[in-house]
């Protein structure tokens, strides 16, 4: 493990700009998310509804541990590249944070009293004008708690986790892996740079 | 309703002195005094806001006292003897003390995870240490007097407003209190349940030998069932009488105190 | 890439074998929380002295530490440090315990901050004893509407255990990397385990909320 240590500070130390950049694009992703899954689950059309609380419910309900190795093991298979540890983060965290968003989303915008509905309908709104002239602005402002200005920062301190569990993970399955080929008289894989792969040549 | 000169002790049974009581920069009552006998039925009135309701928390040491004593029974109520002098009264004392007083609250505050029995089993099983047998005897009896007797296992959700009230009222006096505090007992309660709350106090007042001190808007009950009726303001007690004085009195009084009391009987009496 | 149907049979009963270990973290880390975070919820209500303030910096640690970096620094060096021999699955337990006592005992505060004031100053008019005023007015009052909220604490621990996959414990998504890494039935493997953490989850939020229009009644 020691030898580790190290390696792990080096590289959260050279992921900082990184991580900066990659918060705001997770801030980014997450909120364009939340607003789609909130407004796709109160849509008129029964497939986007359908799509979004599908979305909304696999992402919360799938451990979001259990994700970030769908995304870091299994999504390589499916595309052909693997992400880049950090922005397979990244992409978990938005996908995952968006769900919950898109939840707080839904609740805003149903909050917003029907009398507001029926007075933009009675000013000759149209829907989307009804929706992001009056329905929006009012609801935003019943997602600032758990959207507060804390979220940037919750943000980067998550994201820089993100980073490290990585990291960890890896560390630890190798070790894991070196032991437990050691007892039974393997040899231990030969050490690859950081992070490339860890299921040996098969995958 | 006489006072009761058979008690062994013949002092008054509350007797507050020089009782200050401020929240932070609020004087709300300025070294007050005043005694009610054994057994007497002591009505408070007064504008909104002169301190009623602080008095009789005071009494129920839900309030802290800022200077002076209460006596209760001639025993200081929140604080102990100390070398001649009084101390601020410890969690023992304070549950020695609160033996003798029990308080209807304006909102009943019945306990809902309990039934209506238990309600009033609580205090004298956990307070004046008597078995559940006898204090579940005592306490059916209490809610036959009361009229529910059927309400035994309801849960205090399951009743009207009124019957909850005399729930409370049951609750209390199964703690067997020398005084009894009644903070605007049928406030909360619809019109007319109001009535039968009224009639079930009327008689234990005059069945028992329990010491009142009641707060209400209900003149009439007032008249009724008083001994005295005091009237506060702003801290300080500016009329002190018995009630057909106080409610009749036609004499033109040039005393301000006398003229501000009037006052208000006035704006009470033609609300009511 | 396709997907391989024997893998899913093959793989099942591995699967259900982590599932199982995964359950038993989950109800017994539950267990501690709930317990736990009620013992620190009444330290800082009742204002002990020194432990109320020890619980007030310790809660306020782990709440802003992630619970990765605690298991690691339990199992890795803490551990090690005293000299406990503590089982990988016995540390999951307790730091996934204490960790979220540290949020059930605000659940708790919470709970027992919404007890009107008129409940206590009845007790007091009553002259009940301190350790009834407790035990018989307002836990019983509060515990039952904090039920929904430690369930959906239960719910988050479910799917944060995975994490112990770091200290090596045998759970779901571990025999799932297991089971890839033997027979490269990686995409089978994972989306088995999350499935799993779907529908348990999915479930268990469902009851949950059923449990909340209960307690909404109360
Ligand atoms: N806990 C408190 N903190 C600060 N001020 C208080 C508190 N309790 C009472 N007061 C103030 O003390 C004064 C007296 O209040 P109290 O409730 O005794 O009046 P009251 O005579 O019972 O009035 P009402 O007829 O409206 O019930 C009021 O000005 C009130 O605002
Ligand atoms: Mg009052």
């Amino acid at each position: 493990m020691s030898e580790n240590f190290g390696v792990i500070f080096s590289s959260i130390l050279d992921g900082l700009t990184t991580t900066i950049w990659a918060t705001l694009g997770g801030i980014a992703l997450t909120i364009v998310l939340a607003f789609a899954a909130g407004l796709g689950m109160l849509s008129r059309w029964l497939a986007v509804r359908w799509l979004a609380r599908i979305y909304v419910e696999v992402f919360r309900g799938t451990s979001e541990v259990v994700q970030l190795f769908w995304i870091f093991f299994v999504l390589p298979l499916l595309v052909g590249f693997r992400l880049v540890p950090l922005f397979a983060g990244i992409l978990v965290l938005g996908l995952n944070h968006g769900a919950y968003g898109g939840e707080i989303v839904r609740g805003a915008v149903q909050s917003v009293p029907k009398a507001q509905h029926e007075g933009a309908i009675a000013c000759n709104f149209s829907p989307a004008q009804r929706m992001f002239r009056v329905i929006l602005p009012q609801a935003v402002v019943e997602m600032m708690p758990p959207f507060g200005p804390d979220i940037m920062v919750i943000y980067g301190v998550e994201l820089a986790f993100y980073l490290v569990l990585a990291i960890l993970i890896t560390i630890v399955m190798r070790a894991l892996e070196s032991a437990g080929a050691k007892r039974i008289g393997r040899m231990p894989p030969p050490r690859t740079k950081f992070l490339a792969k860890t299921q040996g040549g098969g995958v | 309703m006489s006072v009761n000169y058979e008690q062994s002790f013949n002092g008054p049974m509350i007797q507050f002195d020089n009782v200050v009581k401020r929240f932070g920069q609020l004087t709300v009552l300025e070294d007050l005094n005043f005694d009610v006998a054994p057994g007497e039925f002591v009505t408070l009135i007064g504008p909104s806001g002169s301190g009623k309701t602080t008095i009789l928390r005071l009494l129920m040491t839900l309030e802290k006292l800022t200077e002076g004593t209460i006596y209760v029974g001639g025993e200081p109520l929140s604080h102990l003897h100390k070398d001649d002098k009084l101390v601020e009264a410890n969690e023992k004392h304070l549950r020695e003390a609160r033996k003798k007083i029990g308080m209807v609250f304006q909102q009943f505050n019945l306990f809902p995870n309990m039934k209506v029995l238990r309600n009033i089993t609580e205090a004298p099983v956990r307070s004046l240490g008597r078995s559940r047998d006898e204090a579940e005897k005592r306490g059916s009896e209490l809610l036959e007097m009361v009229g529910l007797s059927d309400k035994v296992d309801a849960h205090p959700s399951q009743l009207s407003g009124g019957q909850q009230q005399r729930v409370a009222i049951a609750r209390a006096l199964a703690m067997e209190p020398k005084v009894l505090l009644l903070d605007e007992v049928t406030s909360a309660l619809d019109p007319e349940l109001v009535t039968g709350v009224l009639h079930l106090l009327k008689e234990i007042a005059e069945t028992t030998d329990i010491t009142f001190l009641c707060v209400t808007h209900e003149m009439q009950f007032a008249r009724d069932v008083s001994d005295r009726v005091m009237m506060f303001d702003s801290g300080h007690v500016i009329e002190d009488a018995h009630p057909d004085k106080l409610f009749t009195d036609p004499d033109p009084d040039p005393d301000p105190d006398h003229e501000r009391t009037r006052e208000f009987l006035h704006a009470v009496l033609d609300r009511g | 890439m396709v997907w391989d149907r024997g893998a899913v049979s093959d793989s099942f009963p591995l699967l259900l074998a982590g599932l199982v270990v995964t359950l038993e973290i989950t109800v017994l880390g539950s267990l501690l929380a709930y317990v736990l975070g009620l013992v620190f919820a009444l330290i800082r209500r009742l204002r002990v002295p020194v432990l109320n303030q020890a619980v007030y910096l310790f809660v306020e640690f782990i709440r802003s530490t992630p619970l990765l970096v605690q298991v690691f620094v339990f199992f890795w060096v803490l551990q090690p440090a005293v000299g406990l021999p503590i089982s990988a699955f016995a540390s999951g337990v307790i730091v996934i315990g204490v960790h979220y006592a540290c949020y059930t005992s605000e659940v708790y505060r919470a709970g027992i901050e919404a007890i009107p004031q008129g409940q206590w100053e009845a007790a007091t008019a009553l002259n009940l004893p301190r350790t009834r005023v407790w035990s018989g007015v307002i836990l019983p009052q509060s515990v039952p509407r904090v039920v929904p909220a430690l369930g959906n604490y239960t719910i988050s621990m479910f799917k944060e255990t995975p994490l112990l996959l770091a200290i090596g414990v045998q759970d779901l998504l571990n025999r799932a990397k297991e089971y890839g890494a033997e027979t490269f039935s990686v995409t089978e493997a994972y989306t088995m385990a999350g499935a799993f953490f779907l529908v348990i989850s999915y479930v268990a939020s469902l009851l949950v909320r059923r449990l909340e229009s209960r307690v909404g009644q109360l």
